[in-house]
């Protein structure tokens, strides 16, 4: 039960960052996501009914399961790589980063409800924005 | 050779490519002999997956596989092929090599990270297309991925650095959120049904709807990855945004790999389930019509062709949600064809853009005068396409059609017959646009002439621009020049010279050459892939190889 809550939190606050506009939180939002995924894994080797990995009485049936836990190891090491790619990404496109340009085409409450967006210079033609 | 040789030097598909990228990293900047290297190892895989083929055609089917480390089976992560796969290897090894000949003529692989990057690529591909276990399936997605994005920022349009920074955003977030829900859905296999190995797990999401679900969740995510509506959106937002001879080896490679995944997946685990295939039917054919729609709204020609292919990609999945023999053998035969004709036009299209400097629909015209082989090559892999006699995509069409009536879905026959007619319509837009003449002495002519006599020089200082920087910075020069009233003298005003050479030409004719030879030898194709079918069909030689030590 705690795993599948810590899971829906997890994928809450994911959901969340990615309808942001801002590259950085979206990776985050990536970071988060991938825990939640770890997570599932994790979950599927059976938590509610083994024990913990080196138990004393070393009966197989109730020790952990390892091959969720190296698939976890291998997603970790996978997720790990891609968000330093996409981190490299976020700073090579500061300044042409064109989610960020096209601010005329975006509605005035999608707008609001991004921060990522007040960082905009605000060229406009004359048009004073909320 | 037995099937037990057989199997025991799959392995090498993913380890041979694997270990010539590490050995040419050490290399250094030999950029020569990258390319000699890179091609010997590509035409060498490409001759072992005809082998492959070959053997399965001996033998009218069957399956080999290895377990890796020899483990035991079912504890074992096993390599396993049968004739599909097989067909896979080779037209993904045909497009490769054409795709890297492609690069090094169009200059999108003078870095020393080109080769070592498309060597660990087809590391990816292939093991993905081996492997027998799904969660070792999520791992070779992300080896063939992860030089994807290296090589998609590499050789990207320098010229445009705004779609560039947004094309490739898209690719790796839209990749990695795939990844991360295909992870997931293999994590609700594995609890689910207690393994991930796909011959263990062979029938039981038919019996078991827990594990229906979690291999829905695995499908849905490759069905994001192979672009079907309504997740299709990141395909021609991302494609177009780095060089064409990138987007060729992508077109090929990574949707199909999707693509046969959910073949196999939906084969396997599935056993071809009948109770869901009317949720394939009708999304497939909604990827025919919106995709076909999609591109009629596009400017250029790569966004166009990038729309086409989610078209394209409906009708191949059509293939499997008919799942019955002949709907089977006529979606493995459109995919191998689609493959091909789509890396085609991708590359004859690219040769045009690379040497002209844009791929704008209308600001180019008389292509066809200047460049007679390109505009040919074009011209059949486009009929090969929409379905015209006697190219591949008529056989791949009929085929389709036959299947798609024998089976009953009628609303399906008549959307691919619309879909086909509007590709034909699409294709013109693209022809006249580009390739006619627009009328001597137009605009559109003496741009392209201008652009000609422009280009020159920084080609020759930069040996380390790529050609579409140098095209693109004149381009942007040229048009001041012209709106200016300047004309600039040209020892070819009158005659255009031709600007794409052989070595440019040869890739998109090679494959369009192809796509002839698989529409007049069609029989001989069918037969292949009926023998592929049967092994989806009757999915018990492949289960037994895989779970034999």
């Amino acid at each position: 039960m705690t795993l599948a809550l810590t899971v829906a939190i997890l994928t809450a606050g994911a959901v969340y960052l990615f309808t942001k506009r801002e590259m950085l939180r979206i990776i985050l939002g990536f970071v988060l996501i991938g825990h939640a995924g770890n997570l599932i894994l994790f979950a599927a080797g059976g938590t509610d009914r083994r024990t913990e990995a080196f138990h004393p009485s070393a009966d197989p049936s109730v020790m952990a399961d390892p091959l969720p836990q190296a698939f976890v190891l291998t997603a970790i090491v996978i997720a790990f790589s891609i968000t330093v790619f996409m981190l490299v990404l976020a700073v090579t496109g500061d300044k042409t980063d064109d989610t960020a340009q096209k601010v005329e085409e975006l509605d005035v409450a999608a707008e609001s409800a991004s921060d990522g967006v007040r960082r905009i210079p605000r060229k406009t033609n004359g048009q004073e924005r909320p | 050779m037995t099937s037990e040789m057989i199997g025991a030097l799959l392995p090498l598909l993913v380890g041979l490519p694997l270990l010539v990228a590490g050995l040419l990293v050490m290399t250094g900047p030999r950029l020569r002999l990258h390319a000699v290297v890179n091609f010997a190892t590509m035409l060498t895989m490409l001759g072992a997956a005809c082998g492959l083929v070959y053997y399965f055609w001996a033998h009218d089917g069957g399956a080999v596989a290895h377990q890796v480390g020899h483990w035991p089976a079912g504890i074992a992560i096993p390599f396993a092929a049968d004739m599909f796969t097989a067909l896979m290897l080779s037209v993904t090894m045909i497009l490769t090599v054409v795709s890297i000949w492609f690069a090094q003529a169009s200059r999108a692989a003078n870095s020393r990270y080109f080769a070592p990057l498309v060597l660990i690529l087809t590391t990816g591909v292939n093991g993905a297309l081996l492997t027998a276990d799904l969660f070792n399936l999520f791992v070779f997605l992300e080896v063939m991925l992860l030089p994807s994005y290296g090589l998609y920022v590499l050789s990207a349009n320098r010229n445009l650095p705004l779609r560039r920074v947004h094309g490739a955003r898209l690719y790796v977030t839209m990749n990695l959120f795939t990844s991360t829900l295909y992870m997931i859905g293999v994590g609700f296999l594995y609890g689910t049904a207690g393994s991930v190995n796909i011959a263990v797990l062979a029938n039981q999401a038919q019996t078991d709807p827990t594990v229906a679900f979690a291999g829905a969740v695995s499908i849905f995510a490759l069905a994001i990855k192979a672009s079907v509506v309504p997740v299709h959106g990141w395909l021609a937002r991302a494609y177009p945004g780095t060089s064409p001879a990138i987007t060729a080896l992508f077109s090929g490679l990574h949707t199909k790999v999707a693509i046969y995944a959910i073949y196999r997946i939906y084969a396997v685990v599935y056993n071809g389930d009948t109770r869901f295939l009317w949720i394939g039917v009708v999304l497939f054919s909604l990827t025919m019509l919106i995709g076909v729609f999609g591109a009629v709204g596009e400017k250029t020609t790569r966004t166009i062709l990038a729309f086409h292919m989610v078209s394209q990609i409906g009708y191949i999945l059509l293939g499997v949600a008919l799942f019955t023999e002949l709907g089977l053998t006529a979606g493995i035969f459109y995919l191998l064809h689609h493959m091909i004709v789509k890396a085609s036009l991708f590359m004859s299209t690219g040769a045009v853009e690379v040497r002209y400097g844009t791929g704008v629909i209308g600001a180019l015209g008389g292509i066809s005068r200047t460049e007679p082989v390109i505009a040919v090559a074009f011209m059949i892999a486009a009929l090969s396409l929409a379905g015209i006699p006697p190219f591949s995509g008529f056989a791949a069409k009929f085929m389709l059609i036959v299947g798609a009536v024998e089976a009953g879905e009628i609303a399906a026959v008549v959307v691919m017959l619309f879909v086909s007619l509007i590709t034909l319509l699409s294709m013109l837009k693209i022809w006249t646009g580009m390739f006619w003449e627009k009328g001597s002495g137009g605009p559109a002519t003496k741009t392209g002439t201008i652009i000609t006599s422009a280009t020159r020089d920084p080609y020759a200082h930069e040996a380390s621009y790529t050609p579409e920087l140098a095209t693109e910075a004149t381009h942007s020069q040229v048009t001041t020049l012209t709106g200016a009233q300047t004309i600039l003298e040209s020892d070819e005003s009158t005659v255009p010279r031709r600007r794409i050479n052989f070595a440019l030409a040869a890739p998109s004719v090679i494959l369009a050459a192809i796509t002839v030879a698989f529409g007049l030898g069609a029989q001989f194709l069918l037969a292949l892939s009926g023998i592929a079918a049967d092994g989806l069909l009757d999915t018990t030689q492949y289960v037994q190889a895989v779970l034999t030590p």
